[in-house]
């Protein structure tokens, strides 16, 4: 595959801050990619940079082999979408998409030809004539995908451009903008903040954190084997279990003792295991984790269960999610005592913070 | 991958970068940043720096310290007059608070009948020079006034004409800022306020008074600050009532004791940067008060509150056409007070002054040269300071200047002006006395109300149309004529308009800058008045008013035409 954006030893500094610290990153042509992360992680910083509306501290770009890295937005080949649209509030729809091509040098009859080609695509051909402030959010953000794809650029930049939008429309035009990235092929990067939204659509993921990237990976990766405890807290839910390693074969978890999951663990060792609440099923097995049951939240197709530890009353409660069906022939009762297991294959294991654990007993406390 | 790796290459110096960086963007902005910054250098800093310098130099220009401040504060007169400025400004600044404060309330708070004529009478005094109700109060209360006896043996020459004159002329500055404090008003509180089962009094005080709190501050301290500044109201009406601003002119005109005035300056300046730096801080408390959650206000009717209003506005809108009628119908009587047949004897200037009618017209074309070129300046200004890319410190630097004029009183600046520019020495002294300086001048006085309106304006813009550009290769003076300029045409209708308005009556900073063949129709009224031509005074001050009034019309007029054309999009 074709490296279509390199980006090396990427550093932006504001001042006394660093933005995006030491970052490199190679993406493919053709790629659609998520820069996921909490607010101030540095994904939006990494995303101007790569336009050239923030330019780095040092590092480099290279764009279709050509070093961008300082070059201003207008000598570089990109489309971009924003969050708030961002359309000529003051031309129609048609003018907002064709303002481009004629700066491109098109003639008026092919840009006309162009925006009616663009405005099919969107489903918005009757909209030309109409401005921005006459249509639904949605159809804004249309207009605006439409614009930035109509001068065909090599890379498209969209910086949150689903957060402003309903949850329907949202996950409708979710699927539009992932179907047309496909047929056009072009690359393309998102900002979001929203890991549905990363795992829906994204080719692959890049999670960041305080300037720096924790783990590049497929949805898949990403969830199924988070790199660092950031990726496993902030991508989907996770119980993390306080567990010790307690002799050559067993750890201990609460007041059981259970085979050891990875080899690699040494005696004395302090660890947390980490699972997902899908991944923990009720057992009748007495080898099992005993639990009592303290509060069961229905969801639909699943009940959310929250588990307390017998022998471990400060320990945070470990949530299961358990399927409708499940729940039915389990049978399974609020304040009862059951058993628990995991599998390894689907189980993680992160150095214990100790820090963490003490805010947690807390909160266990007062709940 | 490999020789991705190995570029890792040394990081381009600043020179480099600033070469990768380069374009036809940022040629244009830089080129348009460095311009602004010398013309705001030699036309705001460095007049304001020569008066500072002056300040602490003997007559001929050696450095004495402090030794004029130490003389200048030994003087009993000299103390009088700021104890007389304190005094005036207080007494005025609260009159004007509740006055406009109440009459702000009946146009938003009431259903009283006729709301837009009170709006537009209210606002009337904004379209006179400040010479105006001074003169229209001698004809009303002065020795001959015909109402003279209202005072009780008063005299209205000092005090009590300076707080009437400044009180007329300072009223609607104060009303716009009130009527939008109190418009802007969320219907939410006052129905919390009704199911608590508040009474009406206390819900004003616990709900209206606070959430206009930072529009009632900066109206106390403009008001304050314009009266303290303003010299035309004392110089024609204060008798021997001295001021400081009326100081500053007697000094510079009158002794050509350019130190003192320098010192007076400085004095005049400490109180006006103050309250200017005041208002700044409430200001930046005052945003969202009012976000886009908020209900607005509608009052219900209600029939005492509603006949108070009404009462209370028509005896205002009363005293203001009182005055405004007194200086027009002073204008046309052939001979006060011993021949009161009507005739346009005074506006025959020729016959009363060797200017004639030049004043009129100088002041014409002021006002049209300060209106096109400086709301050229002002936008593009405020518009390269705001959606610049880059140069960053510059920007930053331009900010800080742009908001130096509103901190200045006008006569201060002009005693600069004089400073910088009437010395032989300075390559540019050939613009003194010429109509290019007075433009320069006036727009500079005016230049930070005209700065705020076009930032308003341009914040209101999404921030990514300069971005979304450059991505669709659309160049930035491009984007700028085809997007910003048309959706901020009306701030641009409205900033030539206030240039225009405000270029006409003006009187303070021109007063030293002018010469026989420049001279502003303000300033000859003032000249006039001087020469005990009162009724020619007063006929220049009415076509001042009556320029200034048609001016505003055909801006409404121009402005509906050409919203229909840009705005059409504002309609959902």
């Amino acid at each position: 595959m074709n490296t279509y954006l390199n980006i090396n030893n990427l550093v932006k500094k504001f001042g006394n801050f660093t933005a995006l610290n030491d970052i490199s990153l190679q993406i493919n042509q053709g790629e659609f990619i998520c820069f996921l992360g909490p607010s101030g992680c540095g994904k939006t910083t990494l995303l101007r940079a790569i336009a050239g509306l923030d330019l780095a501290t040092s590092g480099s770009i290279l764009q279709d082999g050509k070093d961008t890295t300082f070059l201003p937005p207008e000598k570089r080949d990109f489309g971009i979408v924003f969050q708030s649209y961002a359309l000529f509030p003051n031309l129609t729809v048609a003018e907002n998409i064709s303002v481009g091509l004629h700066n491109q040098g098109k003639s008026v009859a092919e840009a006309v030809d162009i925006v009616n080609h663009w405005l099919g695509i969107i489903g918005l051909s009757d909209s030309a004539p109409k401005y921005p402030s006459q249509l639904s959010g949605g159809q804004q953000q249309r207009v605006a995908l439409a614009r930035a794809l109509a001068l065909s650029p090599g890379l498209l930049l969209l910086d949150e451009p689903l957060s402003a939008l309903d949850a329907q429309v949202r996950s409708h035009l979710r699927e539009e903008i992932r179907t047309l990235q496909r047929k056009l092929g072009i690359t393309t990067i998102m900002v979001t903040h929203d890991q549905e939204e990363a795992l829906a659509m994204a080719d692959r993921i890049v999670v960041m954190n305080h300037g720096v990237i924790e783990q590049v990976g497929t949805p898949q990766e990403i969830y199924d084997k988070p790199a660092s405890r950031f990726v496993a807290e902030f991508v989907g839910n996770m119980n993390f279990i306080a567990s010790s390693v307690v002799s050559d074969e067993h750890i201990r978890i609460a007041e059981t003792l259970l085979p050891k999951p990875k080899e690699s663990l040494k005696r004395g060792d302090l660890f947390d295991l980490a699972v997902r609440p899908e991944d923990i099923q009720f057992s009748e097995d007495k080898q099992d984790l005993p639990v009592q049951i303290k509060a069961m939240e229905f969801q639909g197709t699943y009940v959310r269960t929250d588990c307390q530890l017998i022998g471990e009353m400060n320990a945070p409660m470990i949530k299961i999610d358990v399927p409708i069906r499940e729940v039915r022939s389990l049978g399974l009762n609020n304040g009862e005592f059951r058993r628990i297991r995991y599998s390894n294959e689907f189980s993680h294991i992160f150095p214990r913070k100790l820090n963490q654990s003490a805010t947690t007993n807390t909160s266990a406390v007062e709940v | 991958m490999d020789t991705s790796i190995n570029r890792k290459l040394a990081t381009p110096n600043y020179l480099q970068r600033l070469s990768l960086s380069f374009s036809r963007d940022s040629a244009l902005l830089g080129g348009i940043l460095i311009i602004l910054t010398v013309l705001m250098g030699f036309f705001i800093l460095a007049p304001m720096l020569t008066m500072f310098a002056k300040s602490v130099q003997d007559l001929n220009g050696n450095f004495i310290g402090l030794s004029n401040f130490t003389a200048y504060f030994q003087s009993s007169a000299m103390l009088h007059s700021i104890a007389n400025t304190v005094t005036v400004g207080l007494i005025t600044t609260a009159i004007v608070g509740v006055l406009s404060f109440s009459y702000a309330y009946a146009l938003t708070r009431s259903c009283m009948p006729f709301k837009t004529l009170f709006q537009i009478v209210g606002s009337a005094p904004i379209l006179a020079p400040s010479l105006l109700p001074a003169i229209s109060l001698i004809y009303l209360f002065g020795n001959q006034g015909i109402a003279k006896e209202l005072l009780g043996g008063a005299s209205i020459y000092g005090v009590i004409g300076i707080t009437i004159g400044m009180a007329f002329w300072t009223f609607p500055h104060a009303l716009m800022i009130l009527t939008t404090a109190l418009r802007t008003s969320d219907a939410r509180l006052y129905e919390a306020a009704t199911v608590l089962k508040t009474h009406p009094i206390k819900t004003f005080f616990m709900v209206t008074l606070p959430a206009a709190k930072y529009g009632v501050i900066s109206t106390l301290i403009l008001v304050f600050t314009l009266v303290v500044c303003d010299f035309g109201v004392p110089k024609v009406i204060g008798g021997s009532y001295n001021v400081l601003a009326t100081d500053i002119f007697k000094q510079v005109v009158g002794q050509q004791n350019f130190a003192m005035g320098a010192v007076t300056s400085v004095l005049l300046l400490l109180p006006a940067v103050l309250a200017f730096m005041i208002d700044r801080h409430v200001q930046r408390k005052q945003q969202n008060l009012f976000d886009s959650r908020s209900v607005a206000y509608t009052p219900k009717p209600h029939k005492v509150r509603d006949g108070i209003c009404l009462l209370f506005c028509s005896t205002i809108a009363l005293a203001i056409l009182a005055v405004i009628g007194m200086a027009i119908y002073a204008s046309f009587v052939t001979f006060w007070p011993w021949n009161l047949s009507l005739s346009f004897n005074n506006y025959n200037f020729s016959e009363v002054s060797t200017y004639g009618w030049t004043p009129y017209f100088n002041s014409l074309t002021l006002a049209s040269w300060v209106a096109v070129f400086g709301t050229v300046i002002i936008f593009i200004g405020a518009y390269v300071i705001e959606k610049g890319r880059g140069f960053g410190p510059i920007r930053q630097l331009l900010q800080m200047i742009t908001i130096i004029p509103m901190a200045v009183p006008g006569i201060v600046l002009g005693l600069g002006y004089i400073f910088f520019f009437n010395d032989v020495n300075n390559p540019l002294n050939g613009l003194y006395a010429t109509m290019i300086l007075l433009v320069i001048n006036t727009v500079v006085h005016y230049y930070t109300v005209g700065h705020m309106t076009a930032l308003t304006a341009l914040k209101q813009l999404p921030a990514e149309i300069e971005a979304i550009s450059a991505s669709i290769k659309m160049p930035q003076y491009k984007s700028f004529f085809v997007i910003t300029l048309p959706i901020c045409a009306p701030a641009i209708m409205d900033i030539a308009a206030y240039l225009f308005i405000n270029a006409l009556t003006t009187t303070s900073a021109v007063v030293f800058l002018y010469a026989t063949d420049t001279i502003p129709a303000s300033v000859s009224v003032l000249n006039m008045d001087d020469a005990g031509q009162t009724g020619s005074a007063a006929a220049m001050a009415v076509m001042i008013l009556v320029t200034a009034a048609l001016a505003k019309v055909i801006h409404l007029i121009a402005a509906s035409f050409i919203n229909k054309r840009t705005q059409a999009w504002r309609q959902k």
